[in-house]
């Protein structure tokens, strides 16, 4: 039953969400693994990496009073992970234009066809309401190598976003 | 030869703070292959400092020449060295043998000139931009009991090239 669980919660962004979650989840016994936590659209967001003996009723159990307190959605569900497993990118592409359908889709459908494995993805939408611009940054490995995903940031550019691709050349000393 | 055991954090000696070298001996000489020899062992190793193996003098080398397309001043051994001036700020992605598994961005001056002794006791001063700037600050953060953990910053800041427009 050891095994690792990846706790999903989302709730209206409010102080106490991260310090009374683990809080609950330490007194659980459970340990706590890698994490992605962000506000989002004015809701805070949880990804978590959550290790324990206790089955997933138990944990769920273990989170209620915060939960019904804050009014948080949770979910728990088994998941196939092990720590220490980083890959470590080779490049950056950022993404930017004036908000329509379908620049998500087609960027990422054409990065996937030059064989870019996406390892990180954050975007935004900024500008107003009357013009929205959408911001991407991408963080990702090309398995094909670069030229490939050079040729496919052509493609999308051609297509009126804009793109720049740059080597993320990490230095290991 | 020998490749050395390299120091892991949280092993507390990596905070130690480096003496400067006196001696420059066949034992100096002979730790500088032993230096030379583990960090090309490592992977992707461009560098290392004395206190990354627990030997806490001011020893620091940096060779970036095997990456593409990039300005260098071959291999540097730097004994003793000292910044003497630093230019321009840029984020970047850097990890560390003491630190396995883990890649963080961190801000380094662009440019830097620097003044370390050889492994004869020489006197020498360089000049350093971008990725090896980069590598010889890291490094000499080391020898100061510093890793580019505690120089972290946000890997959601801004990463942005700032490029110059032409119109």
């Amino acid at each position: 039953m050891n095994e690792w669980k990846m706790l999903t919660l989302v709730g209206q962004d409010q102080p106490g969400i991260v310090a009374r979650i683990t809080t609950a989840l330490y007194e659980a016994g459970a340990q706590l693994g890698e994490a992605s936590m962000m506000r989002l659209g004015g809701n805070f967001t949880i990804m978590l990496m959550v290790k324990s003996e206790q089955s997933i009723e138990a944990l769920t159990q273990c989170l209620t009073p915060v939960v019904q307190d804050m009014n948080l959605t949770i979910s728990f569900q088994s998941i196939e992970a092990s720590l220490h497993q980083h890959e470590i990118p080779d490049s950056i592409i950022t993404v930017y234009g004036a908000d329509r359908p379908g620049i998500v889709a087609k960027t990422t459908t054409a990065l996937l066809e030059a064989g870019y494995n996406i390892t990180d993805l954050d975007s935004d939408v900024a500008g107003s309401e009357a013009e929205p611009i959408y911001i991407m940054q991408i963080e990702g490995i090309a398995t094909k190598g670069m030229a490939a995903v050079e040729k496919a940031v052509e493609q999308i550019k051609a297509d009126g976003v804009n793109v720049d691709l740059a080597p993320l050349d990490v230095m290991i000393g | 030869m020998a490749i050395l055991d390299i120091l892991k954090y949280p092993d507390e000696a990596l905070k130690q703070v480096s003496e400067p070298v006196e001696l420059f001996d066949e034992q100096l000489q002979n730790f500088l292959l032993d230096l030379e020899e583990t960090m090309r062992a490592g992977p992707g190793g461009v560098g290392i400092a004395a206190p990354q193996v627990g030997y806490f003098k001011r020893i620091a080398i940096v060779d970036v020449s095997s990456k593409p397309k990039i300005k260098h001043n071959g291999c540097m051994i730097l004994i003793n060295p000292e910044i003497k001036t630093w230019e321009g700020m840029k984020i970047g992605r850097e990890g560390c043998m003491s630190v396995p598994d883990y890649t963080g961005n961190v801000i380094r001056a662009e440019k830097i000139t620097l003044q370390a002794c050889n492994a004869q006791g020489e006197l020498i001063d360089y000049e350093c931009t971008g990725y090896e700037a980069r590598a010889v600050q890291h490094e000499l953060d080391h020898l100061d009991g510093l890793l580019f953990l505690d120089r972290l910053v946000s890997r959601r800041t801004d990463l942005f090239k700032r490029k110059v427009y032409k119109k």
